[in-house]
This record gives structure tokens, sequence and C-alpha cells, in this order.
């Protein structure tokens, strides 16, 4: 007879010596787990409830401007910096790990309407309403040689002046081209005192500007007849156009899909283009009350945050249709600016009540070093989480946010008023013969036409 | 070469659908393309994972189980073991023992999770706790009262004994933490190990639950099938089944006071009760002489065996244990086909009655509470070789236990989830299509309707307003008012049948006549 029984040395099963690690032996056999499914639904539960519990989106405000701030610029070499403009002409260089002011650059006589910086990371381009486009030297060295008093200012290292206030400014991302908005779109060198070259299509102003980051001669406008133009730069006509219902505040390009666009519209949406496709948007994110005044992409291009009239900023995903995430406080107005930090980590927004404010990107996440056992997990939390959050228990708990009321009050009746909207094309559609009334789909419905 | 990769690739595709946890979700008949789309992506992750967990299996895992194979015409049930202790090391026979305690009653036993540590309790007042790997005894105490049950809670810290009129918790070093006085004389305990749920049934039939974390009572149900003491847990989903007198087997769970299932097992009382570790097979034995495996999918039997069977236990492995007498029986199924057959006996002393068999968790031993006090013998491939020490861990240590002991608090399940199929936790409950009530069914509502018309009590006016004449009329308004939404609904249907019947007359009209048929407008 052949026998065989299971034995179980010590010295195989322990540690030989005190300062070893304790041995872990595993076997992934589901026979040996029982109720895996509700042991990890209960994970979920308790991880949506902590996830709450240490949400605290809120880092710091930056003092310091006196009057609203109308436009951000984030320097692409530089974490920890930021500029901002106001209405009153100021310009500051702030340190976000600090919350101080660098430096400043004084000059405007009126409101500073856009703030852009080179690719190299040397030359902070501003322009204003008062015709001005001003050129300063922000490179490391130049900073470091000055003061870093919070009083020192720098001097401009060009003027140029103009025919018209300007509304918007952006610089290429390959090259030492950049182009303002205003009455029409100027593209101007940084050597030159006049604009190189100058688009003029469509009667009203261009309200904002943004150069495609994957094809440096591409760039985005919108204006306020309610049309986004693209640009060719190699071209001497504009390319595209397309014309909605409503303004468009803002544009941003995705920089991991140079293809597309989110516009920031004054109809409480952000419409996501295929910039090769115009005439129906690829997305329609949905949630502000209020119209949305700035919009930015994170650098992984799969999010993006967006700074309303109704006084919040809100997160959503790239191909999203609500938001993941708002933030809101007692004390911030109308935010006209954000950014997007450059290591996706942090949101920063500008606005009316002259605060830039620091926000976490990700409101329950453990800032500083994280260990490696602490961030897996971290990431078998938000999994497990992920995995059951379509349940009601869960579900409640990860939707939920606290909302100032107003913007519920404001939510639900535009709730009420496009149920109200959707049920009367319903039974008109339903009372009209089969086929003879078409609904639209959103993407579509709040575009009027498509230009050459 | 290619027969041997064949045989590979099999056992990599049983391997790999053991890990797979059930079938691929169908998404075909999804319209939603996105969700489509995300989830054909997850079901592509889980068959990589699958795969690879039954890959690293064999660096992974580094025992392998126990076996015993008879050479030539001996069968492996005549196999004595004596035989087998000459054969194995002498670790493995040391673990063939009979402790001989005659005068403290029959024993019962229960094991801790990973094996390490036994509780074993003597009907006249005697508990003892042992340490399995060094034999030890760790601590023993005599209550001088009727001991009937103890079982072990979540670690080897706490006890449960179920003395003559209460259940008691204690300690490791033998000091009384609570008495249960809720419970009352309970004939048997069993630990549900993710709930923190102590079940007791007691002498009166009533079967109860509670949270030893909190010591909130979760359930206290009365069975109604009067006084049993066969009770078992199913590991794999949690509920408690009874055995009764009656032959019936049901099944409970803490939030429902009727039981989940009722089932008729046996033409006399059930003796004892088992549950297979994968939750499917569940073995009852009737006075009847006869073991029966049932099937608990699908509820039906899968074999009978002429067996006589005090005491039944399923090990980690799928081996049936079945006591009787001072004889005891191991029968298990080779191919994994449900077909149980003999694999070793086991006879001892002519005057042990054997009181319950149990095995013991990751190893191959069976351990045997008998009227004469305790015995151990082994079982070659009864246990589960590999252990993995996030679940039990028989080498734990006390910082270990105690890291251990914190996490399974954070995962305790709340008892809502037990329920037959725990799968179904997270799964989408089909939409319920409401039908059409049935002719008999309005019937009976509108004469719910009418009674409850009838039974309005009317306020009693003064001055002469409330006549019996006018209360009556009242009245016979109610009814009518009551009768009306169903008087309508009838006559809505006649008019809706006469309709039909109306719109085929060419069908029913002579050839003849079928000009002057009244033509529908086109």
């Amino acid at each position: 007879m052949k026998v065989k029984v299971i034995s179980r040395s010590t010295d195989e099963f322990t540690r030989e010596r005190s300062q070893d690690l304790q041995r872990v032996f595993r076997n992934f056999d589901p026979s040996l787990r029982s109720q895996e499914k509700a042991v990890e639904y209960v994970r979920a539960l308790n991880a949506a409830k902590l996830d709450k519990i240490f949400a605290r989106p809120f880092i710091g405000a930056m003092d310091g401007h006196r009057d609203s701030i109308k436009c951000m610029a984030k320097n692409p070499n530089h974490l920890k910096a930021i500029f901002s403009g106001s209405d009153d002409g100021d310009i500051r260089l702030w340190d976000i790990a600090s919350r101080r002011t660098v430096c400043q650059f004084p000059g405007h006589q009126g409101a500073v309407q856009g703030l852009t910086v080179s690719t190299d990371g040397s030359i902070l381009v501003s322009c204003g309403s008062d015709c001005t486009v001003r050129l300063w030297n922000v490179s490391d060295a130049h900073l470091a040689d000055s003061d870093y008093l919070s009083d020192n200012s720098a001097k401009p290292q060009a003027v140029y002046v103009w025919k018209n206030a300007f509304r918007a400014v952006d610089h290429q991302w390959d090259g030492d081209l950049f182009a303002t908005a205003g009455a029409q779109v100027d593209i101007w060198n940084h050597n030159r005192s006049q604009p190189v070259n100058t688009f003029d299509w469509g009667a009203d102003t261009t309200i904002s500007i943004r150069f495609n980051p994957g094809e440096p001669n591409i760039l985005a406008t919108s204006a306020n007849d309610r049309s986004i133009t693209l640009y060719d730069l190699r071209m001497s006509s504009p390319a595209r156009k397309v014309i909605m219902r409503t303004k468009t505040n803002s544009i941003a390009w995705n920089p991991m899909e140079p293809m597309n666009f989110t516009a920031a519209n004054e109809d409480c949406n952000c419409y996501s283009y295929d910039a090769r496709k115009l005439e129906e948007a690829k997305c329609v994110h949905k949630d502000h009350v209020s119209a949305v005044m700035d919009i930015d992409f994170s650098p992984t291009g799969r999010e993006f945050v967006t700074g309303s009239y109704d006084r919040t900023v809100r997160i959503f995903q790239y191909n999203g249709g609500h938001s993941r995430e708002i933030y809101h406080t007692k004390r911030m107005q109308r935010v006209f600016c954000v950014k997007y930090s450059c290591d996706a980590s942090y949101v920063i927004s500008g606005s009316d009540d002259t605060n830039l404010r620091l926000w976490k990107a990700k409101a329950s996440e453990q800032l500083g070093v994280v260990l490696p056992r602490e961030r897996k997990k971290h990431e078998y939390l938000e999994a497990v989480k992920n995995r059951y959050k379509h349940l009601p228990e869960v579900k409640r708990i990860v939707r939920h946010r606290h909302l100032p009321r107003p913007v519920y009050k404001a939510a639900n009746l535009r709730r009420t008023m496009i149920e109200a909207e959707r049920r009367k094309e319903q039974r008109r559609k339903a009372h009209s013969a089969p086929g003879s009334m078409v609904t639209e789909p959103v993407r579509k419905r709040r575009i009027i036409k498509e230009v050459e | 070469m290619g027969a041997k990769k064949e045989k590979n690739d099999d056992e990599m595709d049983e391997k790999v659908k053991k890990y797979l946890r059930g079938e691929a979700a169908n998404l075909e008949g999804l319209k939603d393309k996105k969700l489509k789309g995300q989830l054909a992506v997850r079901e592509d992750l889980y068959g990589k994972s699958a795969k690879t967990a039954a890959k690293i299996e064999k660096w992974l895992l580094p025992s392998e189980g126990g076996y015993l194979e008879a050479e030539g015409i001996e069968k492996t049930w005549r196999i004595k073991q004596e035989s087998i202790a000459r054969e194995v090391d002498i670790l493995s026979s040391r673990n063939q023992y009979d402790i001989v305690l005659p005068e403290l009653g029959p024993y019962t036993l229960d094991f801790t999770s990973n094996g390490r540590y036994m509780a074993a309790a003597g009907r006249k007042g005697h508990l003892a706790i042992v340490d399995m790997k060094t034999l030890n005894l760790i601590k023993e105490i005599q209550v001088r009262e009727t001991v009937r049950d103890v079982a072990y809670l979540h670690n080897e810290l706490f006890f449960a004994a179920a003395q003559k009129k209460y259940t008691y918790i204690y300690n490791r070093d033998g000091t009384e933490l609570h008495c249960l006085k809720e419970h009352g004389p309970v004939l048997r305990l069993q630990f549900l190990k993710n709930h923190f749920l102590l079940a007791s049934i007691n002498k009166f039939g009533q079967l109860r639950y509670q949270d030893v974390t909190m010591g909130e009572m979760i359930g206290n149900f009365r069975t109604g099938l009067g006084r049993t003491d066969v009770m078992q847990v199913n590991p794999f989903n949690g509920v408690v089944a009874l055995g009764h007198s009656s032959g019936t087997v049901t099944m409970w769970k803490p939030t429902t006071s009727v039981p989940l299932v009722k089932m008729l097992c046996h033409p006399g009382p059930v003796s004892s009760l088992a549950f297979h570790p994968n939750g499917h097979l569940m073995a009852t034995s009737g006075r009847e002489n006869k073991i029966k495996i049932w099937d608990l999918r699908k509820f039906e039997v899968i074999q009978t065996l002429p067996c006589h069977a005090k005491t039944l236990n399923f090990s980690q492995k799928g081996l049936l244990a079945a006591g009787t007498g001072s004889f005891i029986q191991i029968l298990a199924d080779f191919s994994g086909s449900q077909n149980y057959s003999s694999y070793m006996t086991h006879s001892m002393a002519k005057g042990y009655q054997v009181g319950k068999v149990l095995f013991r968790p990751y190893e191959d031993i069976l351990g045997i509470g008998h009227s004469m006090g305790w015995s151990s013998i082994l079982i070659p491939g009864s246990g589960e070789p590999n252990f993995d020490s996030w679940v039990a861990n028989p080498f734990e240590t006390s910082k270990q236990r105690q890291e251990k002991e914190v996490h399974s608090l954070l995962d305790k399940l709340p008892p809502e989830t037990i329920m037959l199929d725990p799968t179904k936790v997270g799964t989408v409950r089909a939409p319920q299509k409401k039908e059409k009530p049935v002719k008999k069914e309005i019937e009976t509502e509108m004469e719910a309707a009418i009674e409850t018309a009838k039974d309005t009590k009317f306020k009693k006016k003064t001055k002469g307003r409330s006549k019996p004449s006018k209360i009556a009329k009242k009245r016979r308004e109610m009814i009518d008012r009551a009768k009306r939404p169903f008087l309508e609904q009838q006559t809505q249907e006649h008019e809706t049948s006469r309709k039909k019947q109306k719109t085929n007359p060419e069908t029913e009209m002579p050839k003849s006549l079928q000009r002057f048929v009244r033509q529908k407008a086109t």
C-alpha cells in the first residue's frame, strides 16, 4: 500500500530568525473562501464611507489681488508656479507650495484679459483691454537675479500697442508664434511689434483662443456670434466653423487626443467635439446650472475641470456626461478661470472674489509620499468600490455631494423644465404621423450649422 | 508527446475553470454600447487573471495532498490504522491516539478554523482546550453541570459552552466572560464565522442568533417542529439547517421567521446532517439506516447509501465520515462524480459509543468524540494541504492573530447577506412582469372591498338624525361605492370583447351575404 499523510514541519512554515519577516503562504482557491461577493460588498461600502470621511479637497486660498481674477497661465517647465492676471492690470507669479506671490508684473493700464507662457518657459505674454500686448522675461535665470520680496516688480521685455482691445492670447506649442483674439485674430512673433498675420472671418469679436497641442499650426477660437472656428496657420484663410445656439466661453484641447476639443458653453453645458467632424458633438457634459466660464484638461487627458458662473468648480471625465466632483465654498464667487496643475493632482480656480484657490483633484487623496503598501491598499479600495458602485447603498454614498442651496434649487428647476420639454416633445411625436417628427440627439441639437 | 500535451491542457482548463468562478456574462442582449464595451474589457481581464492564477499554482502551492492507494487485491477499507502508522513518519503517527476519560461522559469536540486548537467538552462538565500542534493541554475546567455542546468563536481565545440552564462564553484561560441567559437550555451551538453570529437551538425548539461582537440578539424564532439536536451551518452560504424528528430538514436565515427551505428527507427522525464545503452537497442520515446525499441546487437525492450514521462530517476535500456505535466509515468520491463509496473504516473498542466525528482542518486527521473520551485517527487525503495565511494560518503568531481579528471585524458581514445563493449579491433582479389579475382574484378583491365597506362605523348623531333607515341607506351607498370600480372594469371588458366579436363578421357571414357586410373606412 502507498500512503502519504500531510505533515508540515514547523521550520518550513515559520521564520528562522526574529529579524526575518513572517512567512506568508497563499492559496487563491475560491473554495477556501466563502461568500466572497458579500465580503467585497462590505468592503466597498466601507471604502465609500472612508472616502467621504477623508474628502477634504480645499487646500488653501492665495490672497493678494485687489480685483477679480480673469485669467491664469501655467508654466510648462515649473510645477509650482502659476501666473494670474486681474481686472486692475495686476499680474502675479505665485508659488503654489507656499501660496505666496513670488513676483509682480505691473504695467497694464486696464484689465488683463489673457495670459500665456511660451513652451520653453522663458516668455510670459499678457494682453489687456488697453490694446497692448506685453512680453515679460520669466526664465529662471532672470527671476533668480531679482529679489524674492513679494513687492518686487519686473519690467516688461517688450510692449506692443495695436488697434483694438484684446480678449485672449495663446502661445503656439512648438514654435515662437502667439495669437491674440479681439476684434480679429492676430498672429504675432516675439520679435515683431506688429502681427505677422491677421484672420478676420465673422462679424463679431473673438473671445477665446487655443492652439492645438499636437498640431502646432492649428488653433481654435470662439466668437460672440456663437461660433467656434478652426484656423490653420499654413493656409491663409480659416478652415472650418460651427455655429451653435449659444456662445462658447472657452475651449480646451485634449492633450492626449489632440483631435478632440471641449467647448465651455453659455448654456451650462460643455460640448466635446472631434475637430475632423464638427457636425455632431461627441459628448455633451451636463451638470452646471449657469454659464461655464473656463475649462482646462488634465495632462492625462482623462478628465477636465470647469469653472462656472454659478460659483462652482466641477471635474468631469473626458467621455462622461455628468461631473465626477463638485467644489464650492461660501466665499468663492463667480469662477472665471480654472487650471489643472501639470502633475494632475491639483486644480486652481480664480474667481470674482480676488482669490486664487487651490484644490485637490482627487478629494480624498493622501498627499505626500505614499508607501507602496498604502498605495496598493488605496488602489484595491478604489477598485472594489468601482465594482459595486451601481448597488443602491454604495451608490448613495458615492454620489452624495453637498450642494449650496441656490445651485440645488437651480438644478431642480432646470430638471423640471427639461423634463417638461421632453414630455411635450414625446406627446407631439406620439400624436403625429409616425416618421414625420424626428428627435435629434442632444449632441446635434445645439448646433445650428457647420460652415466650411 | 501530443497526448501528454493534451492532458496538460485539460488540467489547465480545469484549474482555470476553478478560478473563473462561474460562467462569463452574456453581453449579447445589451443595447448600451458603452456599457457593453466596458463589460467586455472586464470579462477579458477576469479570464486573464484566472489563467495566471492557474499557471502560478505550481509555484505557490508547496505541498501536495495525502493519499492512500491499495496495491494488488488489497482494498482500502480493510487497511487498519496500525498499518498506516507503520508507513508514515513519526510526527504523523503521533496524531493517532485515544484519550480515555471514562468518568466524565460522552465527549464532543470543536476545532478552530485553522485546526490548531481543539475544545473538548465532556457531558458531565469537563471542558478542555488542547493545542494540537504540541498536544499540550492549555486549560481544563470542571463546571460541574451538564455541558451539551461546545463551539469556538472566531479564534482560540473564546469558546462557548452550552451548559445545563444557560450558555456561557469562556476565555482561553478558563475565565467565564459572559452568561447568555436569553438562549435558555441549549442543545446545539454553531458559530457563523463571517457574520460573527452564534446560533443556538434549545430544548423548546427555539432557534436564536446572537451577534457576539455587540451582544445583540438578531433573531429569535420558534421552529414549531419540536425539540431537535441536529443543527449544522452550511459554510458556503451561512444558512443554518435543522433536522427534525418528523424527518424534515429546515433551513433558516436570521432575518426571516419562516424557514427558507423545508424538505422531507427521511421517513423517520433525522439523526444527523453534514454539509460539503462547496455548499452544494448535503448528507443526511435517518433512523432507517440510510444516508442520503442531496444536491442543494436542485434539492434532489443524488445517492442513497445503506449505512447507519449517528454523526456525519465532511472534510475539506469532500470525504464523508459516518460514525455509529463504535464503528466509523469514511466514504469518498474518487472520480469527482459525487458517487460516494467506501474508502476507509475504523472500529474502536467495543464499549466506545461514537458521539461526534469531526475532521481537523488542513490536516489528514479525524477527531472522534466518544463516550470514553476522544480519539484521533489518520485519514490520508482528507485535509487541504495548502493553506492561505490570510484565511487560516495554523502557524499563527499572536500578533498575526490580533491583526486577523481586526481585519475580520472590519469585514464582518451584516446578517442580511445570508441567502441560499450567495453569488446573487450585486446581481440585477429580473424585472417582474405584472400579470393581469385572473377573474377569481378580481372577485376576491371585490369581496374584500365590500367587507371593508360593510365594516365602516357610522357616527351616532343626535336630535333624531341617526335614524336606522338613514344609517342603512348610508351603508348601502358605501357598498355601492366600493363595488363601483370593479363593475366599471367589468363593463369595459364586456365592451371590448363585444367590439372584438363585431370586428370579424366576414368570417361568420355566409358567402351570399358578404356583400352586405359593413366595410371599414380605408
